[in-house]
């Protein structure tokens, strides 16, 4: 009797820690890039790491200024989020409002598969086909631009945006509608006047999380953006995205412990740190969601 | 007043038909995306592509290297992930209970889900391949994939084991069973079926990682295919990537058949996770 209940006490243990290593996971991610970042300090002030408008670091003349990929960053993020969020935003609205349980049933599972397209297929398609064909209508575009990863990370996203975006509108209560409804309001009127307002929470955690998702991808950027670490706002030109950089460097051949080791570190925490905050703002939009229609 | 409802029933119309041609772009883009990469790559499919090694010259180079190693490498995250996911998963939710360890736990696995996968990358490149010295081999890649799924199985594994009805627990208590018999012999042989259309969905997650495994230096030009875990390895998306980035035309091709050979694996999984979902669903409505 005492060995079955060793023998339970045993598995428990062996049970909890398997929960408790995703704690060690965070613990080791937070403290390589803590270790390396501080030794890449040691050399460069943070003042000139964020606020720097240089970035050169496998250059000669070393050049540790980050704002040109946190700019190459956000440009195509923008342009991913101003394809996505409209196109998934009235696809949510046809899907929660409009279409019907079955049109619902098919067409989800159809767009989910636009987000398990691996991302290096993704950045194929970015670099041969949208590319050449911006190209056609931009005379002029370079092959490597923001504007082509943008639009196609924007096509990745997509699916994220309409169905968190759908669920906070099926999170609205029914009555709300036949409230709207029944003073004569049109289903246009309900959704843009009523229900979107009202899941207004919900939709901006989906937008978030897709700006979240948008800055951490990698391999359309690093495939379709070039590898110019510029301070520009124009997408037609060629960028350089943090993780773009992140990749640059591991692909080449840098030992450890130099500073162009730590440069990929301390970029990686800018990124780990920009991702987590706004994962966390979306949770938080989430939660007020819920706590409104408790 | 009947302009009024005129306006507004035209305004209804208009939004249903942007919602529409909104939900129908997302659909046409993909069957333009499928439809560029088999007309670009169909030509270069062919039993030589899929049996010989990479080379220079692009119409004799083949996938053999990476198809192996992606499978290998496959094989092994799920080695690794499958007994730690269900295990974390098992302890949340069946030992769990709402205590403050779990409740962190629980929070954790959500942030870690969102981490992008390239700092697991990171982490992978500085503790497996360095500190721990496995080097940049079929193993460091195999732990670093595993980390990233180790979030996509306990959560699909935890939804999995609570869709199992409590009635079968209390059964199982009430005949006398401890804790762990109830989880080993009723529960998890109900919950297998959901638990492994999630491994599948996590695993295939995996199987078109490109950027962790850059990051631990899985190598481009690999001529053999990977005999032992501490081997270096290619796999299929890091073939393709490194296809891309050629100037020659000719590799895009090879790029396009490669694609071609990944989506075809992810298929089969996601077509195996589906038809495992419609069996248990024709099996529970008897």
């Amino acid at each position: 009797m005492t060995g079955q209940k060793n023998f339970e006490r045993l598995i428990e243990r062996a049970l909890f820690l398997c929960a408790s290593l995703s704690i060690l996971v965070t613990l080791g991610i937070l403290s390589v890039l803590v270790f390396e970042t501080v030794q890449f300090f040691r050399v460069v002030s943070p003042f000139d790491f964020l606020f720097g408008t240089v970035w050169t670091p496998l250059f000669f003349e070393k050049q540790f200024g980050v704002l040109p990929l946190v700019a190459g960053t956000a440009l195509v993020a923008m342009v991913a989020m101003t394809i996505a969020l409209p196109v998934g935003l009235l696809t949510a609205a046809y899907l929660s409002e409009y279409a019907s349980h079955s049109t619902r049933r098919i067409v989800k599972p159809v767009l989910e598969i636009l987000a398990g397209v691996p991302t290096v297929v993704y950045g194929y398609f970015a670099l041969l086909f949208v590319t050449p064909l911006l190209q056609r209508l931009i005379p002029g575009l370079s092959g490597f631009n923001a504007l082509s990863p943008g639009i196609v990370m924007g096509i990745m996203i997509l699916p994220m945006v309409s169905s968190l975006s759908e669920d906070a509108l099926h999170s609205v209560p029914r009555g709300l509608r036949e409230a709207a409804y029944a003073l004569g309001a049109t289903r246009a009127q309900a959704t843009v006047r009523v229900v979107a307002p009202a899941a207004f929470s919900g939709i901006s955690a989906a937008a978030v999380l897709a700006v979240s998702r948008a800055i951490g991808e990698t391999m359309i950027v690093t495939i379709a953006a070039g590898q110019q670490p510029r301070l520009t706002a124009n997408p037609l030109e060629a960028v350089e995205t943090m993780t773009a950089y992140i990749v640059q460097v591991s692909l080449g051949d840098t030992p450890a412990g130099t500073i162009e080791y730590q440069t990929v570190f301390a970029v990686g925490m800018l990124l780990f740190v920009s991702t987590f905050g706004l994962n966390l703002a979306s949770h938080w939009l989430r939660e007020r969601l819920r706590e409104e229609y408790a | 007043m009947r302009n009024v409802r005129r306006l507004n029933r035209f305004a209804d119309r208009a939004l249903h038909t942007v919602g529409v041609l909104a939900t129908a772009s997302g659909l046409v883009v993909l069957g333009v995306l499928l439809f560029d990469v088999a007309s670009d790559g169909s030509g270069r499919l062919s039993w030589q592509f899929l049996t010989s090694f990479p080379s220079r010259r692009p119409e004799a180079a083949g996938i053999y290297a990476a198809l192996l190693g992606s499978v290998f490498v496959i094989i092994l995250t799920a080695l690794i992930a499958v007994p730690i996911g269900v295990g974390a998963a098992v302890y949340l939710e069946e030992y769990g209970g709402r205590g403050k360890w779990a409740r962190l736990i629980e929070i954790n696995i959500a942030n870690l889900a969102g981490v992008p996968s390239i700092i697991y990358g990171l982490l992978g490149l500085a503790l497996f391949v360095r500190a721990l010295s496995f080097g940049r081999s079929v193993i460091a890649g195999a732990a670093t994939l595993a980390l990233l799924v180790l979030p996509v199985v306990i959560l699909s594994t935890r939804e999995a084991l609570r869709a199992v009805s409590p009635s079968l627990r209390e059964a199982s208590y009430a005949l006398g069973a401890t804790r762990w018999q109830t989880v080993w012999h009723q529960v998890l042989p109900v919950a297998l079926p959901g638990i492994l259309t999630g491994l599948i969905l996590a695993l295939s997650r995996a199987i078109g990682e490109t950027a962790p495994l850059i990051m631990i230096g899985a190598l481009t030009y690999v001529p053999f295919a990977p005999d032992s875990i501490w081997s270096p390895f290619t796999v299929l998306p890091i073939q393709v990537f490194n296809w891309v980035s050629r100037p020659q035309v000719e590799f895009f091709e090879n790029a396009a058949a490669g694609i071609m050979v990944l989506l075809g694996l992810l298929l089969c999984m996601n077509g195996v996770a589906a038809w495992i979902r419609d069996r248990t669903q024709v099996n529970m409505s008897r």
